[in-house]
């Protein structure tokens, strides 16, 4: 039955990219419109991913689908001047803002803007016109369209993302914020592409904030690609807060060579269902990454985080720590799955998964998955579900703190574990205070913004 | 200040406290000594609100009202403070955070604005000093990584944050050295005014020389079986508990 339904699924989007095929390659470029065919047709093999699919095995993508969603082809017309509608609420942490609305990059002046030090940021489409031979080096270098559907998906459909480009050498004393916002005044299937490339010891940090402006159901299938060169340093904050109708399905692929460093922190507020993807490969020896998740989910939300920690070289580490709380009937589902190659000697790698429920109606799946064929190394993992310690909350009790308010903190103090991972400190006081928000459920919405979508 | 009459307690439908009967004036220090499993620390945790406990019988007034009614966080609000015997690590929660919100739940129920962080950070500083905390120690998550003596100097830290009118101190000596007893002693000693009362309930007789009572009461078997002065600290630790537990 279900199968039937991702047939004529699979179908539909194939055939959508076949009618649409002049119109997809003619506003885009050589280097995007490369991928393409290969791309449909790796889809059109995998489809979406479903039930059978072990990694799946706790998010149904098919139904997400069937909504009646529209597709775009070329940015298209909003009338409204962004500045007018839309402060973020993590202002001034940077001065380099670049908007992406509906997976189109929204330049304020310049399609692409290049730093006096060379960093160079801006469309990913309009940067594969005119540094065709930086993008199509790394385009779809690491992204695994040919065992992940969705890739394979938006490879075929892509048109435009964000580029950024950090020269060698280069360090970025403040951070780049990238603003993705979902409007329209219909439901919508949004796919865009961003790649990153960190050259020879350059350093960067990355905000990434995720908003909706429209009530109207979203589906956002988005790829990212990260290429961290020797001895590079990358520290990357996604916010993810669009509202409970809308769907990210976001798939993070990162290439770590020689002696780089990667911190990746997802913070997940709101959205209806959102699936992280989070795939590394620690690719020489030296290389070190983090990652960092903490989501904050009630009503009927659904949080799925996957992590893919590949060791393939010996000396690397890696360090997860992913925290949930989970309220009234949210699920979630945490896989972290780290593969310590059989030359990866001398290997440390380190998992935690912790979530609290707070409801007997909330629920979540979580398996730490470690194979590891080398022999001298350093592995560990820990998952826990569990509620808040009374003997804490009775604690502050006796303090005088009242029920709620010892309960909130609890909650404040759990999720602060992973906020305070985030090395960037103004961001890392507005995260705590957006969190603490969230969890007073005083965040319909980011409170600078005049819109009221979530 | 307090009355207990006639106080019985069950956990799991075992009856621990067996009709206690305790008048405490304010000025007083009270100390209540027993052997183990006597029902010190139920009694302890029964006035402070703990829900494992149910009472089952008698009453408990705290300055004229019925503290059975109130909640665990109202009861401190009346001001009512109890050291614990194994305070509780909470981690993510910095010591500031924590008292800050004590603090201010404090002032909300009497009707007062949230302290202004500069008199915050002040009376902080001043309650540290008297304790003798180490100041890195309220940097931290509360009690996370404290060594015990180190946990129970908080206890009185946060008592003095608090200024209770009644402060009960649940073996607030055991785990301590020599040093750290006379700390937390005199921490104690230095808060107490006439307004305010202390029950210090204790295994031994050694806290009781740093703490003075105006009364020893012998809790035995869920039951007071002897009140008396100070005196009585002195010769239960001379002839131990054995000629309680026989019946004298």
């Amino acid at each position: 039955m279900s199968k039937t339904t991702n047939i004529s699924i699979k179908e539909e989007l194939v055939d959508l990219y076949l009618s649409n095929l002049d119109l997809i390659t003619d506003n885009s470029t050589p280097t995007l419109n490369r991928g393409r065919q290969s791309a449909i047709e790796n889809f059109n093999l995998l489809g979406l991913p479903d039930a059978k699919n072990e990694r799946y095995k706790y998010s149904k993508i098919e139904p997400l689908f069937t909504q009646d969603l529209e597709k775009y082809f070329a940015p298209k017309d909003i009338t409204f001047k962004i500045d007018d509608i839309f402060r973020c609420d993590i202002p001034e942490i940077g001065t380099d803002l670049a908007l992406v609305l509906n997976g189109f990059y929204l330049p304020k002046g310049d399609k692409l803007t290049k730093l006096d030090n060379g960093l160079i940021y801006g469309s990913l489409a309009e940067a594969s016109i005119k540094y065709p031979e930086i993008v199509s080096k790394h385009y779809n270098s690491i992204a695994d369209n040919v065992g992940e559907g969705l890739v394979a998906l938006n490879t075929a459909f892509v048109q435009d993302g964000v580029f950024i480009y950090v020269p060698k050498g280069v360090e970025m004393n403040r951070p780049l914020q990238i603003i993705n916002l979902l409007m329209s005044d219909e439901n919508l299937l949004v796919q865009y592409r961003n790649l990153i490339i960190l050259e020879e010891s350059s350093s960067a940090s990355v905000v990434v904030c995720d908003h909706s402006l429209s009530s109207q159901k979203f589906l956002s299938n988005v790829v990212t690609e990260i290429v961290a060169k020797p001895n590079s340093k990358l520290e990357l904050v996604k916010m993810q807060n669009e509202h409970n109708d809308s769907t990210q399905l976001s798939h993070v692929y990162i290439h770590q060579q020689k002696d780089s460093k990667v911190t990746t922190n997802t913070i997940s507020l709101h959205g209806g269902f959102i699936r992280n993807n989070l795939n590394v490969l620690l690719d020489d020896a030296g290389c070190e990454n983090s990652s960092y998740g903490l989501y904050l989910m009630d009503r009927n939300q659904h949080i799925d985080n996957y992590s893919f920690i590949d060791h393939a070289k010996p000396h690397c580490t890696s360090n997860e720590l992913f925290k949930g709380i989970l309220d009234e009937q949210a699920t979630g589902a945490f896989n972290g799955r780290i593969l310590v190659r059989r030359d990866a000697q001398q290997t440390q790698a380190f998992q935690a998964n912790n979530n609290l429920l707070l409801t007997a109606d909330a629920k979540m799946n979580t398996k730490p998955q470690l194979e590891i064929y080398a022999d001298d190394v350093k592995c560990s993992h820990g998952a826990t579900v569990g509620q808040l310690d009374l003997e804490a909350k009775f604690y502050m009790q006796t303090r005088g703190i009242g029920e709620k308010e010892a309960m909130l903190l609890l909650m404040i103090g759990f999720a602060h574990d992973v906020v305070k991972k985030i090395t960037i400190e103004p961001l890392r006081e507005r995260i705590d205070e957006l969190v603490n928000k969230r969890l007073r459920g005083e965040l319909s919405r980011c409170h600078n913004c005049p819109m009221h979508c979530c | 200040m307090l009355k207990i009459k006639d106080l019985h307690a069950n956990i799991k439908g075992k009856e621990i406290l067996k009709g206690i009967n305790l008048e405490i004036n304010a000025g007083e220090v009270h100390a209540i000594m027993g052997p183990n499993g006597s029902g010190k620390s139920t009694l302890a945790a029964v006035l402070a609100g703990r829900e494992i406990f149910e009472v089952t019988h008698g009453e408990i007034l705290f300055n004229g009202k019925n503290l059975l009614e109130l909640s665990p966080e109202n009861r401190s609000r009346e001001g009512l403070f109890l050291g614990f015997q194994y305070p509780i690590e909470i981690p993510g929660v910095s010591m500031v955070n924590f008292m800050k919100a004590a603090v201010n739940e404090q002032r909300k129920y009497r009707g007062l604005e949230p302290i202004a962080p500069s008199d915050f950070l002040k009376l902080m500083r001043e309650k540290k000093e008297l304790v003798e905390i180490d100041s890195a120690l309220t940097n931290r998550s509360v009690n996370e990584g404290f060594s015990g003596g180190e946990k129970k100097k908080n206890e009185i830290f946060q008592m003095a944050m608090l200024e209770p009118k009644l402060a009960i101190l649940d073996e607030t000596d055991s785990g301590l050295d020599i040093d750290a007893l006379r700390i937390v002693a005199n921490g104690v000693n230095k808060l107490k005014r006439p307004d305010n009362a202390s029950i210090v309930i204790t295994h031994y007789q050694r806290l009781l020389d740093y703490i003075v009572p105006d009364y020893v009461h012998i809790l035995y078997n869920g039951k007071i079986v002897k009140s008396a002065g100070k005196e009585l600290a002195l010769e239960l630790e001379e002839k131990g508990y054995d000629w309680i537990k026989n019946g004298e």
